[in-house]
């Protein structure tokens, strides 16, 4: 038979195989990047009808968390608040502002401000507020740093993996209950001796954490998981009911 | 080996060590290397023949039904197969053993028995792989659409995914995606491998320039040097090293869905070799329910001898033998455990809702029919043994029923018992993977050369120089090793 392949052929089944190598890295590594919730919900900020300022009403004016969301501590779902909670204030407080408008119009006639829903929980999984902001999980650890958003955006990624990694390991994330809605709370604000007093330390710690200057994360976190017996389960029940 | 009778006297006479029993030699009539070459290379380079296409539409279209089936299943949910409590397994796992058992033939035939040595598997091992590679094919669908949520099947696989979650290693299941995935990529390697000499010659012969590309393509550049086969031998034997311990892992590893369970009839330690030795036997009774009419149409039958189906009739006997052994020793084990459910559940197979499958499926296809064996007149006559192999094809897939089916639906407690009716989506699915399986070993017989031609020339005396010698030269090489 003649030489049905050119001699370069012979180079092809190499440069396939460094080639197919390269796409498939490259397509593993965009997918990666690209096609999980850390680059697909996080940042996502809509325009909502009204441009409400977290940072203003919470930051400059002081208000809780709880004066709009007033179930979070006590329903699996954290509300809203109804037109009426905003007009509590804002039938004398600026109340001609133009950027109000839906408002005023939604306390005339009393239909709802359509608000664009950002952290919505898929059907198949349960989430309950109250069992977390009674355990020592913050407001921030799920939606960031809210008291100083003009806009409100996603700032976690809300996938299972992300969700796992607290429930695997919450000593990285628990905090006093007292400072659950101060989304400004760093473990450094902890003063040692007074926590200590107050919720203890590990069996396990071998000095007394009472003197220490600070406090880590780690270290509070590991001393309100044994104080209160947090135990997060990681069974596929627990949130797929 | 060939030599004609007055050579034979003359070799006693100059060595009784070397008077060998005088075999029957393994290509018939003294067919050449050219004969080989024309007639299992004609497959391919003719036009289809008109009863290929009568039988490739039927086949087709019984496979296209197959995966409407699918479909429907798939788009509509599991609701659509006959499963429920307490039968929440039933046909599909069925099939999926059924099929999964029948490629254990090919592999047994192109790995153990090369390594054995076996020169008789040179006329068969290509098309019982390919039958292998099918089988599995068809074995695959079933488990995979069982999970219910197909596209949710990538959480088999062991890939870093954005739920944080890692598949359950302590389960069988998991176990069966590697077993099957790796027998799966080792059968294709070794039926790739084997092909490339067969493949070269298409190439040589092709007419056409498509042929020629693609033959050439898949052919990987072989020119038959010495080089090429050296490597080419090397990679072969690996290869058997490596699928050797697949034969008997893969379907212990299916066993494994059953035995490590808490069920009456399920819960026994025999489960891997009994399921094992059942695999071959219903696998070489397919090789020869596809085998005996190939051979017919395309008059290999110098190639496919009697000797062949004699020496796979025997398998069948044999590994019949260790599963009618193991089908005993379950009731012994029943009565001898004085467990009252165990006692209970084999009652209930015998004397049960299922009694009839296991008359007629176990005890008549599986234990009776391969007894005929036993006659050489019975291996020897193709209507015998054509209606053993499907005996044994049918009796296998009722074993793998009353395993599945009669260990669920006699649940502990009486009040959950139940009964398992299959639906239309339940039945047209398998007929429809029989529908794949046949038109897939259609397409490979039409496209592809369905008999080993390099390596039934290998066994032919002519390769063998020494042999073929009429005086002087010894059959056994100075090393001692018989020649190959």
């Amino acid at each position: 038979m003649a030489n049905f392949f050119p001699r370069w052929c012979n180079w092809l089944p190499l440069q396939m195989a460094v080639a197919g190598i390269l796409i498939a890295c490259g397509l593993t590594a965009a997918t990666w990047y690209y096609v999980t919730p850390k680059y697909t919900k996080v940042g996502y900020q809509p325009i909502q009808p009204v441009p409400f300022p977290h940072d203003i009403h919470v930051t400059q004016l002081g208000m809780d968390c709880r004066y709009c969301h007033s179930f979070v501590e006590v329903a699996a779902q954290s509300n809203v608040p109804n037109t009426q909670t905003c007009m509590n204030c804002h039938s004398q407080v600026q109340k001609d502002n133009p950027k109000l408008e839906p408002v005023r119009e939604s306390w005339k006639t009393g239909k709802p401000i359509e608000w664009v829903w950002l952290h919505r929980t898929v059907d198949y999984v349960f989430y309950n507020h109250a069992a977390h902001v009674n355990r020592g999980i913050s407001c921030f650890s799920c939606h960031g740093p809210v008291n100083h958003m003009a806009t409100v955006s996603i700032a976690e990624p809300h996938s299972m993996a992300w969700c796992l990694e607290c429930h695997r390991h919450p000593e990285n994330f628990l905090r006093p209950d007292d400072q659950i809605f101060n989304l400004d709370w760093k473990p450094d604000d902890v003063k040692p001796a007074e926590f200590v007093a107050k919720y203890g330390q590990p069996k396990s710690a071998t000095e007394d954490w009472a003197k220490k200057k600070h406090l880590t994360q780690h270290e509070i976190g590991q001393t309100l998981k044994e104080r209160w017996d947090i135990a997060p389960s990681t069974n596929c029940q627990t949130c797929h009911r | 080996m060939n030599a004609a009778p007055t050579d034979v006297i003359e070799s006693e006479a100059a060595s009784t060590a070397e008077s060998r029993i005088k075999r029957a030699p393994l290509v018939l009539n003294k067919r050449n290397f050219s004969w080989i070459t024309e007639r299992i290379s004609g497959v391919v380079e003719q036009p289809a023949p008109r009863w290929w296409w009568v039988c490739f539409s039927i086949t087709g279209s019984i496979a296209m039904f197959g995966l409407f089936c699918l479909g429907y299943q798939i788009s509509t949910g599991v609701g659509t197969w006959g499963l429920n409590h307490p039968v929440g397994w039933a046909w599909d796992i069925t099939n999926f053993v059924f099929w999964i058992g029948i490629g254990h033939a090919g592999t047994l035939i192109s790995a153990i028995l090369y390594l054995l040595r076996q020169r008789w598997r040179t006329s068969i091992n290509r098309s019982a792989e390919a039958m292998t590679l099918f089988a599995v094919m068809c074995a695959a669908i079933f488990p995979g659409v069982h999970v219910g949520r197909v596209w949710m099947a990538w959480y088999l696989a062991p890939v870093w995914n954005n739920y944080g979650i890692w598949p359950n290693f302590r389960s069988p299941l998991m176990w069966d995606v590697f077993a099957v995935s790796t027998y799966f990529t080792v059968s294709v390697l070794f039926w790739y491998t084997g092909l490339i000499p067969d493949l070269a010659t298409l190439r040589d012969r092709a007419t056409t320039k498509i042929k020629k590309f693609l033959f050439g393509v898949f052919a990987c550049g072989w020119r038959g040097s010495n080089r090429n086969w050296r490597h080419y031998e090397m990679a072969y034997l690996l290869l058997a090293g490596l699928s050797t311990p697949l034969v008997l892992s893969v379907h212990s590893v299916v066993s494994f869905d059953f035995a490590t369970s808490i069920l009456p009839t399920w819960h026994t330690t025999i489960f891997p070799p009994y399921f094992v030795a059942g695999a071959i036997f219903g696998g070489f009774a397919m090789v020869l329910t596809l085998l005996i009419p190939a051979r017919a149409i395309f008059k290999l039958h110098d190639i496919i001898t009697p000797q062949h189906i004699d020496k796979m009739a025997k398998i069948i006997l044999l590994t019949g033998s260790f599963v009618s052994y193991a089908y005993t020793m379950e009731f012994f084990v029943a009565w001898y455990s004085g467990n009252a459910y165990e006692r209970f559940a084999f009652w209930n197979r015998v004397l049960g809702p299922y009694w009839w499958y296991w008359w007629t499926g176990m005890l008549f296809c599986n234990v009776l029919s391969p007894q005929l064996f036993w006659f050489r007149w019975c291996r020897r006559n193709i209507l015998v043994v054509y209606f053993v192999c499907m005996c044994v094809n049918a009796g296998m897939w009722f074993e793998r029923f009353i395993i599945i089916v009669g260990g669920l639906h006699r649940d502990f407690i009486p009040s959950a018992w139940g009964i398992f009716i299959p639906t239309w989506v339940d039945i047209w699915t398998f007929i429809g993977t029989l529908g794949i399986f046949t038109s897939l070993f259609l397409l490979f017989i039409r496209f592809l050369p369905m008999i080993a031609m390099s390596e039934v020339k290998i066994v032919l005396p002519e390769a063998d120089a020494h042999a073929a010698s009429p005086n002087g030269h010894h059959p056994v090489a100075a090393d001692g090793r018989e020649r190959t």
